[in-house]
């Protein structure tokens, strides 16, 4: 079983004057130009390629890192490399004020940890700063204070999560012989 | 408590309780996945699965419509894994000639109203134009829904959204669509279901509902249902080979949230760099100089795009050093186009190229793609910052489109045609 609280160095999409980005699109992500590409491992060093200010992010990242998102992360196609290319990068978890429709499925579905934090304050997160969120609560905390609270996972997206993704949940529950 | 559509299709396809914020588990009546998802979702299968991946080929579906036929040989090796897995699994499979998925299970009345569908492109939500659930999907969920025949769903809240008001041309459906996403902007249905009613829409060809359905995940939603009218019913029966109906809302149906968006005397509009919903009237901004025109996508590649498009070209020529790409969106719509006499027109236009059907610039590789500093007028769903390389990008309807090629710059067709 997957712990349920977790704690990493968090990277803070922002613009170069300090405000947030909504609406990062998947082609933003992850471009369409790599769409060829099926392996997961190949997929990182694609990830926020076409990201205005970010495009170094795979060089700077490392496994086990947290990104808090704006609004609507993950806006527009139904590309799964936009959530596999951060996998393949080791990102333990993303945090965003709200989530593309399809995208939070298809996180969810990867196993990979998100929360929705409506109304979140972003001020209170630093790049490289470290936070621990328990993902059964949403409370985000530094240094043992909470900085921000989450919505806490929904009960199918922790089951998912706690079995690994979607096949294995899928067999775990028997969904797949009905 | 009365049902929202949403609520009824899902009823009707699931034992578990339905409702807002209920998860239930719902039997999917098609799946599909495209060139750009399939290889992904075959690979998922083989490693997951122990041989025996379909729930029910019949059902299932390849649909090839993004590099069509394979611009590249990366593209080619993924297509050829689709198509020896099709073969192997006897599932069906829509080649590089069929066109946008999506279209095409519409045309064939393989999705049929009240339906439930998933595939692997963000616009599957279009076929809530015929009053179907379509939902887009990521190859990991796609390959669970081959395997499986269905999937879980967190039942959205239902918003319901007016349109009111009379407009005529040179405004078209695609600036009904943008007077509505005006109105909700980025996120304004994000996470919900929506239903269109008012008068505006009950009179929408289903050409005119597609363009509108396809703009749902650009507003953030999950699907829109407009109610399918007699036209509508009476087509897709045709296809289907059989009778048809509809899934309504109940009367006291609930709903989250109701917004009235009134389109009477809309102007042409246009979605400026690089946001969809980036929208300003085209006369606001008329005379912004242009590289490329692009006309197509599963926004506006049906025939009366195509159509309207040919009627403001017709006797007219392209404005030197532009250059005007026209993508139908299926293989029936560009057999109509040559056979009903459209392709001369765009022949005589000058610089135009017509190709095969498909999705056109949304794709590596397709027509619709922009060079540094170009800018091209287009007809698709999206102008988010590179998506179709480092040009700008302004989204408008096929008459601004086809109007503006004529005169080099951004102009209201009611410049150039009546």
């Amino acid at each position: 079983m997957r712990g349920k609280v977790i704690k990493g160095r968090i990277w803070v999409l922002k613009d170069r004057d300090g405000n947030m980005i909504d609406d990062i699109d998947t082609d933003m992500i992850f471009h369409n130009k790599y769409l060829y590409i099926t392996d997961v491992s190949e997929m990182g060093k694609h990830a926020l390629g076409n990201l205005e200010g970010w495009e170094d992010f795979p060089g700077k990242t490392e496994e086990g890192d947290i990104i808090i998102a704006g609004k609507n992360f993950g806006a527009g196609s139904s590309r799964q490399q936009a959530v596999d290319c951060f996998i393949s990068l080791g990102i333990q978890a993303i945090v965003a004020e709200s989530f593309g429709a399809i995208y939070k499925r298809n996180a969810i579905n990867s196993g990979l940890a998100i929360l929705e934090c409506p109304c979140m304050d972003e001020n209170v997160f630093k790049n490289e700063d470290i936070v621990s969120i328990d993902l059964e609560t949403g409370s985000i905390k530094k240094d043992g204070t909470e900085i921000a609270g989450a919505k806490p996972m929904p009960d199918v997206q922790m089951d998912i999560y706690q079995a690994g993704n979607l096949f294995e949940y899928g067999k775990l529950t028997g969904r797949q012989q009905d | 408590m009365g049902k929202t559509i949403i609520e009824k299709i899902f009823q009707h396809h699931s034992s578990d309780e339905v409702r807002p914020g209920s998860v239930a588990w719902i039997d999917l009546d098609v799946r599909t996945a495209r060139d750009f998802g399939g290889p992904n979702v075959v690979k998922h299968l083989r490693e997951n699965y122990d041989g025996n991946y379909l729930a029910d080929p019949e059902k299932t579906y390849f649909t090839f419509d993004l590099s069509v036929p394979a611009k590249t040989i990366k593209y080619a090796i993924n297509q050829q894994v689709c198509r020896k897995f099709a073969g192997e699994n006897r599932m069906n499979i829509f080649d590089v000639d069929a066109g946008i998925g999506t279209h095409v299970l519409v045309e064939k009345g393989i999705v049929i109203p009240g339906s439930t569908a998933v595939g692997t492109d963000s616009h599957y939500n279009i076929l809530g134009a015929i009053g179907a659930f379509g939902q887009g999907m990521g190859d990991m969920d796609i390959a669970f829904a081959f395997k499986t025949g269905k999937t879980w769903f967190e039942v959205p809240e239902t918003m319901k959204i007016n349109v009111e008001g009379k407009y005529e041309w040179p405004a078209t459906p695609r600036d009904l669509t943008f007077a509505v996403m005006e109105k909700l902007g980025s996120s304004g249905m994000l996470g919900m279901s929506a239903e269109y009613y008012g008068d505006a829409i009950d009179s929408l060809s289903l050409d005119g509902r597609i363009t509108l359905a396809s703009q749902t995940t650009e507003m953030g939603g999950i699907v829109t249902f407009i109610p399918p009218n007699d036209k509508v019913i009476d087509f897709i029966s045709r296809r289907a080979g059989r009778a048809v109906k509809g899934t309504y809302a109940d009367d006291n149906a609930n709903y989250i949230k109701e917004v009235d968006v009134d389109v009477g005397g809309i102007e042409p509009m246009v979605a400026s760099p690089s946001k969809p919903t980036n929208i300003s009237p085209v006369s606001d901004i008329e005379g912004v100089e242009i590289d490329s025109v692009f006309i197509g996508s599963c926004t506006n590649g049906r025939y009366e795009d195509m159509l309207v498009a040919a009627k403001i070209l017709k006797g007219k020529k392209v404005k030197k050093g532009v250059n005007l790409r026209i993508t139908p969106a299926t293989k029936e719509v560009w057999i109509k186009v040559i056979n009903e006499g459209l392709v001369d027109i765009f022949a005589n236009a000058g610089a135009v190229v017509f190709t095969n059907a498909g999705c056109g610039g949304c794709a590596e590789g397709m027509p619709g793609l922009v060079g540094e500093g170009e800018v091209e007028l287009s007809t698709t769903n999206r102008n988010y910052k590179g998506k179709q390389g480092p040009g700008e990008i302004y989204l408008v309807s096929p008459a601004t489109a086809a109007a503006s090629a004529v005169k080099g710059y951004l102009t209201s067709p009611a410049e150039v045609a009546k």
